[in-house]
């Protein structure tokens, strides 16, 4: 078995940007299927061009047109695509000297084979059907077949674009520690394990890997009761995305007997606004055929009904 | 200018960490064997300062729960970084000499194979012009190795003989995830994988940590013998897009070196995670022939994100400590296709 325990998870974003002047400029030029570049004072043509001027650092103003049809400067075979590149099968990324630009521009080259591609050849890009004034309106560069490249809408007079959305989501293996891993592992038993620093004799749960007072290794394992005192609380009464609960409820900090160290979770069967500071309650599990490795298995704490602790009992835990 | 040495080093390299992205339960060896090596305890140590990246590995605010391996009563003076340990030094380094501390301990971590990290990595290119296409580390690499090999700079055989040559080094590091067993040709035999990269062109998907410490004047001293005092840092960063550059060059790298003294160099710790990058910082450098690159296998062999640049300057203060070299080179770079890099000198004499 391994040491830990781990579950995929995705964290994904949308990115929305605004575009500025220049990038404006360059993503305006795409959507209506014209590749914009500047030139910069020490007489180069760059695209996609820079906002500042390399050299005198002032803003870009000097734009010109460039053709969509060039040469190939570089290129890199990608065997394994990974995911959102431009191609799904294998095909390579190319640096690309427009026809009348002086510095080559990144994007993905759709050949067959890396034997079909070479420094020097001509490509054209592959204009996107659908354009929304992004670097993706580009589809990729192909093999030049003589003439421009086709584009199927016109120099538009829609209004320019002035920002962006990138959706960004990366997959992951997330893994606990091992010490997250031995709690998660006691909670599929019913059990609440936390864990004691052997130099000041904290008992942290969720247990750590270190105490975060003295940076000792937390080793001694200790079972924890399933009841505990509020120490501080808030009533959640706004909605948001992926949100399990209608609101108002309670979202608290538990410090369960025993523990130095309060953790969170949902305080109901209770009127939200009866819920107070020093209130004992207890956990509340899920019938047993619904256990797994999660902190999920206690569905949440209740009120036990045993007079409120003493403010002293909890003040060194807020 | 306070005389700063390097007096502690710390290092785990490794294919596969089992354990958490916040690395604490790697952090805390690693911090242990720091203190036997100075002989001090974290009370001693005046600032704190650490390298990682929550993107890597898809958890938030890593670097803060990576400050349990510490202990924060009392209080520590603490810094991070989104960067690689060798710029969570300079910034120790500046700290050290606005006299506000004597000591620092640095360090970084990362789980590199939490994700896929050639993919995550695009995150650090231009949002609206790159990140879009998802340009993973190996293809930006392949298209600058590409660069070379048609301008006539190096070619695979030359590649190849970086790759064999680190392969052998490795073979005396405990810590490499790839050592040994090759040859030029054998190498050379092996199939194109990102046309014009092999497998062994590029560094192996590595997770890890370290730790260096650093100490001004007699606190060195009562440390060390032969303390690695830090002669020369100097870090320079060129322009991100592939376009604007001359991929076969790395003027930052030049510039770097060009701000210090690297007269009488002997050893060189280079941070180039592909072969053919290592060719470029060699001639960047203007190191001769009789400089030795890489003795610890270098990151082509193990290249634990956030850590590796950071180990190139411990591996070079290593064989400063052991008599091994009187003057040694660490570089480290960061960014796509070597964009940014920092460069300095350790010396056995100050
Ligand atoms: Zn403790």
């Amino acid at each position: 078995m391994s040491r830990t325990l781990s579950a995929p998870v995705t964290v994904a974003f949308d990115y929305t940007r605004s575009t500025g002047p220049v990038l404006g400029r360059f993503l305006t030029g795409l959507r209506d299927g014209v590749l914009v570049a500047a030139r910069t004072s020490d007489g180069e043509v760059v695209v996609p061009p820079p906002e500042y001027d390399p050299v005198t650092h002032a803003a870009t103003t000097d734009f010109v047109e460039v053709s969509p049809t060039g040469t190939v400067t570089s290129w890199t075979w990608v065997p394994e695509p990974v995911a959102a590149q431009p191609l799904e099968r294998p095909f390579a990324f190319a640096l690309v000297l427009l026809d009348g630009a002086t510095q080559p521009f990144l994007h993905a080259l759709d050949v067959a084979s890396p034997a079909d591609a070479t420094t020097g050849m001509r490509v054209q890009v592959r204009w996107r059907p659908e354009r929304v004034g992004a670097i993706t309106d580009i589809e990729c560069f192909e093999p030049a077949a003589g003439g421009a490249p086709p584009v199927d809408r016109p120099h538009s007079t829609l209004d320019p674009v002035t920002g962006v959305v990138t959706p960004v989501a990366l997959d992951y293996t997330y893994a606990a520690s091992p010490e997250e891993s031995a709690f998660y592992r006691g909670l599929a038993e019913g059990r609440i394990v936390g864990q004691r620093c052997p130099a000041c004799a904290k008992v942290y749960v969720p247990p750590r890997s270190a105490c975060p007072a003295d940076g000792t290794p937390t080793t001694d394992e200790v079972e924890l009761a399933h009841t505990g005192t509020v120490t501080t609380f808030c009533i959640v009464n706004v909605p948001f995305l992926g949100q399990r609960i209608t609101p108002p409820y309670v979202s608290a900090y538990v410090l369960l007997d025993g523990a130095d160290i309060a953790f969170l979770h949902l305080i109901l069967d209770i009127p939200a606004e009866e819920v107070r500071m020093g209130m004992r309650v207890e956990a509340v599990w899920k019938p047993r055929e619904e256990w797994g490795t999660t902190i999920e298995n206690i569905s949440h704490f209740r009120p036990t009904g045993e007079p409120d602790a003493a403010y002293d009992t909890y003040s060194q835990h807020l | 200018m306070r005389d700063v040495a390097v007096v502690g080093f710390a290092q785990r390299q490794m294919q596969d960490f089992d354990g958490s992205p916040t690395c604490v339960e790697l952090l805390v060896p690693l911090f242990a064997e720091c203190y036997e090596q100075t002989g001090w305890s974290r009370r001693d140590i005046g600032f704190w300062c650490s390298g990682s990246s929550d993107y890597l590995a898809g958890r938030s605010f890593s670097f803060v729960q990576a400050v349990d391996a510490i202990g924060v009563i009392p209080p520590v003076n603490e810094s991070h970084v989104e960067m690689d340990l060798a710029w969570a030094m300079y910034e120790a380094w500046l700290k050290i000499q606005t006299g506000e501390v004597d000591t620092a301990l640095v360090y970084a971590f990362g789980k590199s194979s939490a994700g896929v990290l050639r993919r995550t990595l695009a995150l650090q290119l231009d949002p609206y012009t790159m990140t879009p296409l998802w340009p993973d580390t190996v293809s930006l690499a392949g298209l600058q190795a590409r660069a070379g090999i048609d301008a006539g700079l190096w070619d695979e055989t030359a590649m190849a003989e970086v790759a064999h040559r680190s392969l052998t080094d490795a073979e005396k590091n405990e810590y490499a995830v790839r050592k040994g067993g090759s040859s030029v040709s054998a190498l050379l035999s092996r199939p194109l994988y990102a046309d014009p990269l092999r497998k062994h062109d590029c560094a192996p998907v590595t997770d890890g940590a370290a730790a260096i410490v650093l100490a001004a004047g007699d606190r060195a001293r009562e440390v060390r013998d032969r303390p690695a005092w830090l002669t020369g840092i100097s870090h320079h960063v060129d322009p991100m897009s592939m376009g604007t550059r001359d991929l076969t060059r790395s003027p930052s790298t030049a510039r770097s070196g060009a701000a210090l003294d690297l007269t009488g160099v002997d050893t060189a710790e280079l941070h180039a995670p592909f072969s053919h990058q290592e060719l470029v910082l060699r001639r960047e450098l203007g190191l001769g022939d009789d400089v030795r690159v890489n003795p610890s296998g270098g990151a082509l062999t193990s290249n634990p994100m956030f850590s590796a640049g950071g180990i190139r300057v411990g591996e070079a203060a290593r064989r400063v400590w052991a008599g091994e070299s009187d003057k040694a080179l660490a570089h480290a770079t960061s960014g796509p296709a070597l964009q940014q890099n920092l460069v300095c000198t350790l010396e056995g004499q100050r």
